[in-house]
């Protein structure tokens, strides 16, 4: 790579822009409320979610629903080694175990799964979330006789610098893959697989390997947030939302630049909870007409 | 010595026989030609030879090796690169990336960044297509998306190369140039095979036909033999290609 990509203008305007950024990230609770705080967390918890889901789903064009799957299973990683009854292990190493499980996941069900095209992808992801549902359902009511688990609880703040670390790896980790040859043979397979694999890409690995790391990130993200809501049940964890909404500000976005899922999220999430402070029964309805009218007069974003 | 080698090669879709118990090859260096009424199994073959479509029964060998249960990947970085009779460009990537992708991927040894962007350019060289290197394939004609085509199939260092109509639906003019391309691309080493319905094209450039019909071969044999065959021409050519040839 030659250096004159590094010293362009373009690219130090982008990186003071994002450093200017990271440094009101990482003032903000200093200056903020509690509330105010909690509320950027989730509005960060979506801009995470997104760019994960668009850096498999993005570039290969399968449309997965796992999100919520993933996301669940991180938080219940972390109900498990982070309980009431005092943590296990320390919570940095709770995230990473949370996004680890989710990552053995997103390998199986890729090696299971990635031989399906287009629309039986996304369905079979989907049952996936359902799947997880029902089956942490069942051992709760069944087995357990007792329905949620309680988490050590820590603090807003803590659980804000959490979710800005994965962020920033997140982050990191999706402009490395675009810029890599792997991001390249994403690229080629969401644009035309057959011509791809004929162009020796091994097709099933390079899509194994992303939808797997992109859980990774989904299922951190879950296991730092369970402590912060103290209290983790199957219809907390695998709630679908959690599935739609990536697939969602993503679009409202748009997917070509990675700054686009990051904005659409933000965008997205802020204008959510601002709406159903203000307009808890229309905020939905103005909502999907808002969506609409982006699709229509705005493909791409 | 053959490049490439078939044994009994025999594709079934259901009950319907798309190739069937052919034997073929196709010697290191030589221009073959493949030609055959429509749904004469002829791009069935090649999807057979490049895994896109695994063998009911039968045997390939390339350079002596067994390609059965071998992935297209796999295929492709032994050195078998193919083209498209629908082109498959990569639509939203630039020509050069496009390219980029056949020689990270498609060669046999890994390439650091900078020998693959050396390779792409190259190619894209080659096929004359270094000025629209940045433009999105998509913007491009269909000759030219066939180059990128090319282009891309050349940057993954091929020893072998099936075309499959790359001269379908391009003007005299064109089919000139890519003849002396495809004459070009043999000079360098490189065997082809290639699926051909412009005849003007195949008689020029080959040195030895094959010809199916209902998935088997009726004949093979240099250009001569072959328009001159009767069965070929009853079947493919019709009297007028004898009169004119």
């Amino acid at each position: 790579m030659d250096i004159s990509k590094f010293t362009s203008k373009k690219f130090l305007l982008s990186a003071g822009f994002a450093l200017a950024i990271l440094i009101f990230l990482a003032s903000f609770p200093i200056y903020s409320s509690n509330s105010e705080v909690g509320v950027l967390t989730t509005i960060l918890m979506y801009v995470i979610l997104t760019v994960s889901w668009v850096m498999f789903s993005g570039s290969t064009g399968y449309m997965s629903l796992a999100v919520a799957g993933f996301f669940g299973l991180g938080m219940y990683a972390a109900a498990f080694l982070y309980p009431r009854t005092g943590p296990l292990l320390p919570l940095p190493v709770v995230v990473i175990v949370g996004g680890l499980v989710s990552l053995v996941f997103g390998l199986i069900i890729g090696l299971v799964t990635l031989r399906l095209k287009g629309m039986y992808f996304a369905i079979f992801t989907f049952g996936f979330s359902v799947l997880l549902y029902y089956l942490f359902l069942f051992y709760e009511l069944q087995i357990r006789g007792v329905r949620g688990l309680r988490l050590t609880s820590i603090t807003n703040q803590t659980a804000y610098y959490i979710v800005v670390v994965v962020l920033v790896l997140t982050l990191l980790a999706a402009y490395l893959i675009r810029r890599s040859r792997f991001g390249l043979a994403l690229q080629s397979i969401g644009e035309n697989e057959d011509a791809a694999a004929h162009m020796g890409v091994n097709t099933t690995t390079m899509k194994v390997i992303s939808f797997a790391i992109s859980a990774f990130f989904i299922g951190a993200t879950g296991a730092a947030l369970a402590p912060k809501w103290q209290y983790v049940d199957f219809t907390v964890a695998f709630n679908m939302l959690y599935s739609f909404m990536p697939v969602l500000m993503a679009i409202f976005g748009g997917m070509r630049e990675l700054y686009g899922p990051v904005i659409g999220a933000a965008i997205f999430a802020y204008a959510e909870r601002a709406l159903r402070l203000r307009f808890p029964y229309q905020y939905m309805l103005s909502f999907g007409i808002a969506l609409i009218l982006i699709i229509i007069y705005l493909p791409g974003a | 010595m053959p490049i490439l080698e078939g044994k009994g090669v025999t594709k079934y879709f259901g009950g319907l026989a798309a190739v069937s118990k052919v034997d073929f090859h196709v010697d290191q260096g030589e221009i073959v030609g493949l030609i055959g009424p429509n749904g004469a199994g002829k791009t069935t073959l090649f999807n057979l030879i490049s895994a896109a479509l695994p063998l009911t029964s039968g045997e390939i060998k390339f350079k002596g090796q067994k390609l059965n249960g071998l992935k297209p990947h796999q295929i492709c970085r032994m050195g078998i690169a193919r083209t498209f009779q629908q082109t498959k460009v990569f639509p939203n990537m630039p020509v050069f990336q496009n390219a980029l992708v056949g020689a990270f991927f498609g060669s046999q040894n890994r390439m650091t960044a900078g020998d693959a962007s050396r390779v792409a350019s190259e190619a894209l060289e080659f096929v004359g297509l270094s000025a629209m290197s940045a433009a999105p394939a998509r913007d491009l004609t269909l000759v030219n998306q066939k180059r990128v085509e090319l282009a891309r199939a050349l940057a993954t260092k091929p020893e072998l190369l099936l075309l499959d109509e790359l001269m379908a639906g391009l003007n005299p003019a064109e089919v000139s140039e890519a003849m002396e391309l495809v004459k070009k691309i043999r000079d360098r080493g490189i065997t082809i095979f290639i699926v051909e319905h412009v005849m003007k094209a195949i008689m020029g450039i080959c040195e030895r036909i094959m010809v199916l019909h209902h998935g088997e071969k009726i004949a093979e044999g240099t250009c001569n033999e072959i328009a001159c065959d009767k069965k070929v021409i009853e079947i493919y050519l019709g009297e007028e290609t004898r009169a004119g040839s």
